[in-house]
């Protein structure tokens, strides 16, 4: 019975190590800490909405990442049922192979006027394009003929320096923010403490709720 | 209890040691990765397989001792430790980036941690996979002598 005793005892000592260590760890925290709003938006950063909303949503999305595409129609309906209150704001990331290239496509569109549009050509036929986790841009074309943008200057402008600023601007701005997984959102500042449409949903409620009492 | 001699004894108490070994690092693992939330790479993933298996598998042969267990957890421990030194080449340099799959945001050559300048968790992860793969090996000729 020796045996057991030592064998229980380790196993305590080892699982109360690992407890203490998490609580003193976790006790180090202090909450979330609010970001640098500088890095949040830039003047390249397309916006929707009203710019007198109240509540500002920034989203970094990557037009390959499957999540994003799932989330977009999510966010226009919590727009839709506030409306003038929200704005929302979106930053590239290229996580996925070849997105960058797809990012460069969102951002010529820009230039056309037709960013949103785009965009939302983009996400829906995502499963087109995105094969195995990798964008290949060649594949997505097609899917851009009904959104009325001049495609031979949409190529030419994604060879242009400020569109690779942009892109490295946007990046670099993820990295600060340790934004790690897509989408990612700052609700006026605010990130959500784990990943979900109902604590999205939450998040922009409790800003509703702050700011328009 | 079967019969205890010296060194059945000695025998057991090493098999013990490994698994406290084995232990302490599942439980370093999970702290990393669910605490301070550094995500694992692909390379680590395949350590935490050969791993953590040890935790649950050598108490089934301390209770009551089966010098057995050694058989069935050498391959385990030797496989992780075969990961564990490939990950230490690479971070050094030793196996070009290219020859491993690995996501974005955690290439495996990327260095999370490091403790008084050399202490990594690759090295953390070798150093475990080898004194484990030792303390079953000695504890094996100690129980066929």
């Amino acid at each position: 019975m020796r045996r057991i005793s030592i064998f229980i005892l380790a196993v305590a000592l080892l699982g109360g190590l690992f407890l203490l260590a998490t609580m003193v760890y976790k006790g180090g925290e202090d909450g979330p800490a609010k970001v640098d709003p500088a890095l949040l938006t830039r003047m390249h950063a397309p916006t929707l909405g009203p710019a007198e909303a109240k509540v500002h949503i920034v989203e970094f999305l990557d037009p390959a990442c499957e999540a994003c595409r799932a989330f977009y129609p999510f966010v226009k309906q919590l727009m839709a049922a506030n409306p003038g209150k929200i704005k929302l704001t979106v930053r590239h990331v290229d996580f996925h192979p070849g997105a960058d290239q797809v990012v460069k496509v969102l951002e010529a569109a820009k230039k056309q006027g037709r960013y949103w549009p785009t965009l939302e050509a983009v996400l829906a036929s995502q499963p087109q394009w995105t094969i195995n986790h990798v964008a290949r841009v060649e594949l997505l074309w097609s899917h851009l003929e009904g959104v009325g943008l001049d495609l031979d200057r949409l190529r030419n402008d994604m060879l242009a320096d400020d569109i690779e600023r942009n892109l490295k601007q946007d990046r670099a701005d993820a990295d600060a923010l340790k934004v790690e997984k897509t989408p990612e959102y700052f609700v006026n500042g605010r990130r959500m403490a784990t990943f979900g449409y109902e604590q999205l949903r939450q998040l922009v409620q409790d800003e509703l709720a702050a700011s328009y009492p | 209890m079967n019969s205890s001699t010296p060194a059945t004894d000695a025998a057991w108490a090493l098999v013990f040691a490994a698994w406290v070994v084995a232990t302490a690092s599942t439980l370093g693992a999970l702290f990393f990765s669910e605490v301070l939330e550094l995500p694992p790479c692909v390379l680590c993933w395949y350590q935490r397989i050969f791993m953590f298996p040890l935790v649950l598998l050598l108490p089934m042969g301390l209770f009551p001792f089966d010098p057995r267990v050694v058989r069935y957890a050498l391959p385990l421990s030797l496989s992780g430790m075969a990961v564990a030194v490939f990950h230490l080449l690479l971070v050094a340099g030793v196996v070009p980036e290219s020859v491993t799959p690995c996501s974005r945001g955690v290439p495996c050559s990327a260095t999370q941690i490091e403790w008084f300048g050399f202490i990594s968790i690759p090295l953390l992860s070798a150093a475990a996979f080898t004194l484990v793969t030792l303390l079953l090996i000695v504890a094996h000729f100690r129980t066929s002598k």
